[in-house]
């Protein structure tokens, strides 16, 4: 069974640094690492190959400049067996659509596969797009937000998806595309075996040529959406700042600010 | 026909969800910048109050009624919408940013080649050429970014709940309803099993009120606290940060931040939580907040409206108890 889960370089949002005089962000300061909601989908697919108790192939792919190849190797670090980065200068700027086209045109050309698995977004963009507008452009089922695999075999998926009002079991046909969230279960740490396998693990390129796209259907050519402008809110509230003297007296000032607001 | 700006309206168990209400606030304005229809989409079976959607600010409702639309199937919605879709040829499709929104949105836009904006928290027209405006935030909330989608329709966004207040209910307002029976010719291949709804309380995209506690709690058993807190408060939840929820206090479905929930209650109320950014992506865009935290200096206070600089600790038995008494 081949399992295709889809990772992504960012920044480590974490540590986003503002320059205080102009509001921006302070992009040189940033370190990239490996998308940390994509550990679950790793997870996800480590969790499948134990389940499913046969042969299970996981390749991680990933789209972004050569450096986004750290993130592959991370992936089979973890546990994967194989990396594809998809690398081209005219990939870049590209959004949801463009994004999801290009992966979906690589995973036309490769082997049949049972499953697709995405983290639930990406902490850059934070869209969670990909993965359903992969599906789409595939004509594959979609389950987001599974927080639990329950069994599979070579005809279908049982998984668990969290929404606002529930649990819901699903049973998927495959092949089909699944987004995982953080419940799924702790990622677990690269292995030494892994690590050495990633080192020595060739990275499959493939770029505009080698996957027969044309130049104007992918990258920021390809995109529906433009960005008008980019600018930065002020998180600023000015709020009051009380110590407090006892406990009563916070009291006081937070059942206030509820009653003023017609809470309680 | 004329040009239409359609909302995708939500049903969740047998009935329309508030999020339908504020997408339809949304809808109007944009519909009446545009001078355009606002029509109203809604997906179920044997729906009742589906004139609610024309006293919430809809001129028209499809009703699309069928024996499988009943819970959402995101290939069954697709084979209803997107032959709807390239039929009327919408403006604008709007749907909440929930998890049905985020699903069978991208999903649509991916097989028809549209623009799509995901979450957005405030949308408007752009002079002379009509096209939406879509403003969103992205990299943890330190950015807003407005996008567009210039050649391509329907303009479609997915939009943050509660961000916008419904309109004013009005009974005497025009509207027709357009019942469609649609031929579901597809055999899904996703099946629903079983479906175990949330036994209490609101869903903390859905509470009014958020109470939030950090490491700054020290154990499981004062976070606990936050919940009989919670259980005094109509529609409230308890949220916490990812410290906590790593150490296995709570639930990963109670995380609020980057990598959890984002939430905008009417408040918000952060205990003992610092306010790292990853905490902050998630509850900046709250209606008020309210921060307790023995650290004057707690990066959490620059985003509150009300700081209260103490003991969590000590602070909370003492709401609790207050808000005990004004029950009584």
């Amino acid at each position: 069974m081949n399992v295709y889960i889809l990772v992504k370089q960012v920044p480590a949002t974490d540590k986003v640094k503002i320059d205080e005089t102009t509001g921006t962000m302070k992009r040189e300061e940033m370190e990239a690492v490996i998308n940390p909601l994509d550990l679950y989908a790793i997870e996800g697919a480590l969790q499948i190959k134990e389940l499913y108790n046969r042969d299970v192939k996981i390749t991680a792919i990933s789209m972004g400049p050569s450096k986004a190849e750290e993130v592959l190797r991370e992936a089979i670090a973890m546990g994967c067996d194989s990396g594809i980065l998809l690398s081209d200068r005219a990939f870049a700027g590209a959004d949801t659509w463009a994004t999801s086209y290009t992966i979906a045109t690589l995973i036309k050309k490769l082997n049949d596969f049972s499953l697709i698995i995405t983290g639930e977004r990406a902490t850059d963009g934070e869209t969670g797009q990909v993965g359903p507008s992969l599906a789409g452009q595939l004509d594959l089922p979609v389950v987001t937000y599974v927080s639990k695999i329950v069994d599979i075999n070579e005809e279908y998926i049982i998984v668990e998806r969290e929404v606002e009002y529930g649990v819901e079991v699903v049973k998927v046909k495959l092949p089909a595309v699944a987004s995982v969230i953080k419940a799924i279960g702790e990622p677990r740490l690269p292995t030494l075996r892994g690590k050495i396998k990633a080192r020595d693990t060739k990275i499959e390129v493939y770029n505009l040529e080698r996957l027969a796209l044309k130049r104007e259907d992918v990258g920021l050519l390809g995109s529906p959406t433009r960005v008008v402008k980019i600018f930065y809110p002020k998180i600023s509230r000015n709020g009051e700042k009380i110590k407090v003297n006892n406990p009563e007296e916070a009291a006081d000032y937070i059942i206030g600010f509820l009653q003023e607001r017609g809470i309680v | 026909m004329s040009k239409e700006v359609f909302i995708l309206g939500e049903v969740r168990e047998g009935r329309i969800h508030s999020v339908t209400y504020e997408l339809l606030s949304w809808g109007r304005y944009l519909s009446d910048k545009l001078k355009v229809t606002l029509s109203a989409l809604l997906l179920s079976h044997n729906l009742k109050g589906i004139d609610e959607a024309i006293y919430y600010g809809a001129d028209r409702v499809y009703y699309f009624d069928h024996s499988l639309l009943k819970v959402f199937n995101v290939e069954v919605y697709g084979d209803v919408l997107i032959p709807f879709i390239k039929e009327t040829k919408p403006e604008i499709i709007l749907a909440g940013a929930t998890t049905i929104g985020r699903t069978i949105m991208p999903y649509i836009a991916g097989k028809i080649k549209t623009g799509l904006t995901a979450d957005c928290t405030s949308l408007d027209i752009e002079e002379n050429s009509g096209l939406l405006l879509q403003t969103r935030p992205a990299i943890g909330g330190n950015v807003l970014a407005t996008i567009k989608t210039p050649l391509y329709k329907p303009q479609m966004a997915t939009v943050r709940p509660r961000g916008r207040r419904p309109l004013e209910r009005d009974i005497k307002k025009d509207g027709s309803i357009e019942i469609i029976k649609p031929d579901i010719n597809i055999n899904p291949k996703m099946e629903l099993l079983d479906f175990k709804p949330r036994l209490e309380g609101v869903s903390l995209e859905d509470a009014e009120i958020v109470i939030s506690g950090g490491k700054g709690l020290k154990d499981p058993k004062n976070f606990s606290l936050l919940f009989e807190i919670s259980k005094l408060l109509e529609s409230s939840g308890v949220g916490a940060s990812r410290t906590v929820v790593d150490m296995g206090w709570v639930e990963y479905s109670h995380q609020v931040g980057l990598s959890g929930k984002t939430v905008n209650p009417k408040v918000y109320i952060a205990v003992g939580i610092s306010g790292a950014v990853q905490h902050l992506a998630g509850m900046m865009d709250s209606e008020s907040i309210i921060a307790i935290n023995k650290d004057p200096e707690a990066p959490i206070f620059q985003v509150a409206d009300l700081g209260i600089i103490g003991d969590a600790l000590e602070i909370l038995p003492v709401l609790k108890r207050r808000l005990e008494e004004r029950k009584r």
